[in-house]
């Protein structure tokens, strides 16, 4: 197992390079050139080569790129061109925000779902199953800037019990995360519900039954167990998603993030910080994945053994 | 009688797929339950099992277990316990992701009320019993480590664990080498004699009738066809069906799995002809058969074969 885990931790160190390198070309191949918003309007020809070579822009890419890849390796994410604040400090003002929503979010939705779909499966057909799948599919057609500004309009405005916006205190994290969570527990729910189903019929829990053990247990200590396999998966694909995909819900409480930052940094073409945040997000994504497989590989010895 | 059952039926939603299913067992005695794929077999076992709400469905008839008629909450009290099931296939009958060990512990955990090392060792010495060689080893695989014939005895000793006095074996070789399957068979055979167990032996394969059991339930299309001491079955089958089954026992020459004498299959439970169940495909079958359901008893046939003399 500890063999497995370094060969998988090293195992990223070439798929972190590709991505560096994707994420590195695509900004430097997609049409539209930062220095035009850093150009006075009617400045010359002198004056562009000069703010290129200052971003150094006018080298060749495989050079930009060492150049890039060697600074985020120092912890160096350059500058922005926009801003011309070192990059690294605008990660760090928004990364705090971002993992707290995103955390907390995640965390809130793989317990809910888990719970609510063992509950749905085990009343499956019952009104406890009808009721907990209503709200599954309100959960996941309900737009979710809709539904950060119903919580704002009851709980803040009306209410008065949570701040209407910012970043401020535990309390403004409150509506944010249950906005994102009401998705996120929608899916884990409907996940969770059908591999319970799916695991109930297994040959070996007739079996089990037929151990004569009490089906609560069977419930729980097998077919759960079981169930959380996809479950576990889906989750941490998750990770990367809940880090970088809470835009609207940064954008209706205005909070800063990730997501915001790198949708604001888009629009002003501004490179380096681009390129910061897509590899965060590409971070998260990985290291989301590599604990997805420790997981499975600690939940199903099949998948020890495979790995051998 | 260990186990008695009357006028069984499963009721799945609307259809019935199994109705009137009657035998006894007792002590020491194999009881072989045979037909082909879908005569009802396994529902049968299910059913004495007080399984069926696992597939919704439900159960008619009485199943007497000791004496006792039981409901399911008291078919439910005596599984793992009384009343033990081996599955056809050992491939998908254990939990994937726990020790075989402790499959096989926590019933004599749940059952017996020992202790984790008591019950560690009688997991143990019941393996060594089943001819496992290497038992501690084996104890502490996953399943998937080990071959079918080894899972499959892994499953006899889960299902020996709680010292039950009745086994329900449905198919429990059909999926094996057929090396494997005599030794499975053989080990089922001698348990019984040595404990004086309860054994129902679901197979579709006569041979092994003939080999272990000493009596015979046949099952067509969910209903009984035939019920006799297993000698007297194979020296005069009275029921067409039955007989059709002894001639398509393989012998050398023979190709495997050609059923001599019965063309066709059985109907599923939307498709039961009316009269007697197996008259289209009956070389005997005529106008009465078509309409009217033979009468029940050791065979339900309107035209039985002859008695030979001699
Ligand atoms: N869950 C179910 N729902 C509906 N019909 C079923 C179900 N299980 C079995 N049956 C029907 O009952 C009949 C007997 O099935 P089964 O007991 O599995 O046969 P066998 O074990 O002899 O092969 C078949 O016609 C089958 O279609
Ligand atoms: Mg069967």
């Amino acid at each position: 197992m500890l063999d497995y885990l370094v060969r998988r931790v090293l195992l990223l160190l070439p798929v972190f390079l590709a991505v560096s390198v994707v994420i590195f070309l695509i900004l430097h191949l997609i049409p539209g050139d930062p220095i035009d918003n850093l150009l006075k309007v009617g400045s010359g020809p002198e004056a562009r080569a000069k703010i290129a070579a200052k971003y150094g822009l006018d080298q060749p890419l495989p050079v930009q790129y060492g150049i890039w890849l060697w600074g985020v390796l120092q912890g160096d994410l350059g500058t922005s061109i926009i801003t011309r604040r070192p990059v690294a400090v605008m990660i760090g003002q928004v990364i705090g925000p971002s993992l707290a929503l995103g955390g907390m979010a995640l965390a809130i939705s793989s317990l809910g779902g888990i719970v609510l779909g063992a509950v749905a499966a085990s009343f499956r057909d019952r009104w406890p199953d009808q009721l907990i799948m209503g709200g599954v599919l309100l959960g996941s057609t309900l737009p979710s800037f809709w539904l950060g500004l119903l919580l704002i309009l009851g709980f803040s405005v009306e209410l008065g019990w949570f701040p209407v916006s910012g970043a401020r205190g535990w309390a403004s994290l409150v509506l944010p995360v249950a906005t994102i969570a009401f998705g996120g527990i929608a899916l884990v729910t409907r996940v969770t519900r059908v591999a319970m189903i799916e695991a109930a019929s297994r040959d070996f829990v007739l079996l089990l039954h037929a151990k004569g053990l009490p089906p609560r247990r069977i419930r729980l200590a097998h077919v759960l167990r079981h169930a959380l396999m996809p479950v576990v998966t889906i989750l941490a694909l998750r990770i990367g998603w809940v880090l970088g995909g809470a835009v609207t819900v940064e954008y209706v409480f205005a909070r800063p993030g990730l997501g915001s930052l790198l949708i604001k940094s888009l629009s002003q073409h501004d490179y380096p910080v681009v390129q910061a945040c897509l590899l965060m997000l590409a971070i998260a994504v990985m290291l989301g994945t590599l604990l997805g497989d420790i997981t499975q590989a600690l939940m199903d010895p099949r998948v020890r053994s495979a790995l051998r | 009688m260990l186990l008695s059952v009357e006028n069984l039926g499963v009721k799945i939603g609307a259809v019935q797929p199994l109705e009137g299913i009657g035998f006894a067992l007792d002590r020491g005695e194999i009881l072989g339950l045979v037909g082909e794929s879908g005569s009802g077999k396994s529902l049968t076992a299910l059913a004495c099992m007080g399984l069926l709400g696992l597939i919704g469905g439900q159960r008619l008839g009485t199943v007497a277990f000791d004496g006792v008629v039981q409901d399911e909450a008291g078919l439910a009290r005596l599984r793992g316990r009384k009343i033990a099931l081996i599955t056809q296939n050992p491939m998908t009958a254990l939990d994937p992701v726990q020790r075989v060990g402790e499959q096989i512990a926590v019933v004599a955990r749940l059952h017996l009320g020992t202790t984790p090392a008591a019950a560690r060792a009688r997991t143990l010495d019941l393996m060594t019993q089943l001819r496992i060689p290497e038992a501690a080893a084996v104890a502490d695989s996953y399943p998937h480590q080990l071959s079918g014939g080894m899972k499959q005895r892994i499953v006899i000793a889960m299902a020996l664990a709680g010292e039950p006095e009745l086994i329900i074996a449905d198919e429990p070789t059909t999926a094996l080498d057929v090396t494997v399957q005599a030794q499975i068979v053989q080990i089922l055979g001698q348990l019984v004699r040595q404990r004086g167990l309860g054994l129902v032996l679901i197979t579709h394969d006569m041979g092994v009738v003939a080999q272990v059991c000493d009596r015979v339930a046949v099952l067509y299309a969910g209903r009984l066809a035939e019920t006799r001491e297993v000698g007297d079955l194979f020296s005069a089958p009275r029921h067409p069906y039955s007989a059709a089954l002894i001639a398509c026992i393989p012998r050398e020459g023979m190709a495997p799995g050609s059923l001599t004498g019965i063309p066709g299959a059985v109907p599923s439970v939307a498709l039961y002809p009316p009269g007697c169940r197996f008259h289209p495909r009956c070389p005997r079958a005529d106008a009465l058969c078509a309409t009217t359901p033979p009468p029940q008893g050791a065979f339900a046939c309107h035209h039985p074969l002859e008695v030979p003399h001699g």
